[in-house]
């Protein structure tokens, strides 16, 4: 996900060309307090005008507790975005206030209450506490993110390029998201001009369950996308265990061996997995015998 | 009943792809008076030209010096940046800290 800040023209009319797999339009902490009405003016219209190609379109308003919170949703709400990202939150009453006051908005303009959905921004320490609350009540939810720099700084910690300061918050934040069923997506690498430590802390995040990252410049997005895309090994790897497990499970065996490790029902469950995120058709079940 | 601007204002950049417009209230029944400054005025400045009169009109502001340096931007962001400057103009700067 490429952060593009909300008053710069220039950066959103090329969103859907830089090859991200969605991008957000930010009207929060991109945007300096004397332009939010500029910017919000200008999403709105870009929203309504520029193809983005098959890139997903999310925005990140400003927090219901600050003046802008309410004229971004009452300007954004009307277009549908895939999402509206809602920065620092801490309760699960701050998604109820801020759902219904989408669903207000939604049925000012004759829309459906199913189709935008909500990515919810951890960045506080109050918000990791309750994050399983937040990720778990709420079907409009379908990501949390964590937000580092906001994060450590409400810790009163500095940010460093190991994350040793937020490891705790991010394992808490992905342990919540997969009990919820829902996307988790990793804060983004502040450093454009450190490749190596991108690349490293996109394999941490990825080995630790994020299913995603942010990113602040085009240049970090193709390291994201070869973190966590599967290889070629791994999907040669995934659909021989599945189509293997659907051919012994016609003829009634749950559990067998390829090159001498055990596959059962979790090694099928992350075999599915990558070839879902590499978009391979699963192998069909054999014909059992007549 | 139209409205005209009551305060100088001025929204937009002059970064590339975007247009900065500058707007000073004038005295009562002087007109519109617009300045177009464009990269591409030989182009695009009769449709910016006319971006321009229908958001005055949609307005209605039959006051203004409204002046205009463009650096190539399009519809969506002249009529964001103009709608931005309007508004400030008029004083109706809700929800912005300036």
């Amino acid at each position: 996900m490429l952060y593009i800040p909300g008053n710069n023209p220039a950066m959103i009319q090329q969103g859907g060309i830089y090859g991200a797999d969605s991008i957000l339009l930010d009207l929060e902490d991109a945007v300096a307090l004397n332009q939010k009405d500029s910017a919000r003016i200008l999403v709105r219209n870009m929203l309504k005008t520029i193809d983005f190609y098959d890139t997903e379109v999310c925005v990140r308003i400003n927090n219901l507790n600050t003046p802008f919170g309410l004229p971004d949703l009452e300007e954004i709400v009307p277009l549908q975005p895939s999402a509206i990202r809602y920065p620092k939150t801490e309760y699960p009453v701050e998604i109820v206030n801020l759902i219904r006051i989408i669903e207000k908005i939604e049925d000012k303009h004759h829309l459906p209450h199913n189709s935008m959905t909500i990515h919810a921004m951890i960045e506080t320490a109050m918000g990791v506490q309750n994050v399983f609350e937040i990720a778990s009540k709420f079907n409009r939810i379908d990501a949390i993110t964590v937000g580092g720099q906001d994060l450590t700084s409400d810790m009163d910690i500095v940010y460093t390029p190991d994350g040793t300061g937020i490891d705790f918050a991010r394992k808490r934040i992905v342990m919540a998201a997969k009990a919820s069923h829902i996307d988790v997506l990793d804060t983004v690498f502040p450093d454009v001009n450190d490749d190596i430590g991108l690349r490293k802390e996109t394999e941490y995040a990825k080995k630790i369950g994020f299913t995603g990252k942010a990113v602040i410049n085009p240049r970090q997005i193709d390291i994201i996308h070869e973190v966590f895309t599967p290889t070629e090994e791994e999907i040669r790897k995934a659909y021989r265990i599945v189509k293997e497990f659907r051919t012994n499970s016609v003829a009634g065996i749950g559990v067998f061996a390829i090159d001498g490790k055990m596959i059962d029902a979790p090694v099928v469950h992350r075999a599915e997995y990558i070839l879902n995120l590499a978009n391979i058709e699963l192998p069909p079940y054999p014909r059992s015998a007549p | 009943m139209g409205m005209n601007p009551k305060i100088a204002a001025q929204s937009g950049t002059f970064e590339s792809s975007d247009v900065i417009f500058l707007i000073e209230p004038v005295p009562e029944n002087s007109g519109r008076k617009i300045e177009l400054f464009s990269t591409v005025l030989h182009q695009y400045g009769e449709s910016f030209n006319k971006i321009v009169v229908e958001m005055l009109d949609r307005f209605g502001i039959t006051d203004i010096h409204l002046i205009a340096k463009d650096k190539g931007a399009l519809e969506p962001t002249i009529k964001a940046r103009l709608e931005t400057a309007i508004i400030r103009s008029l004083g109706r700067q809700d929800s912005t800290l300036v």
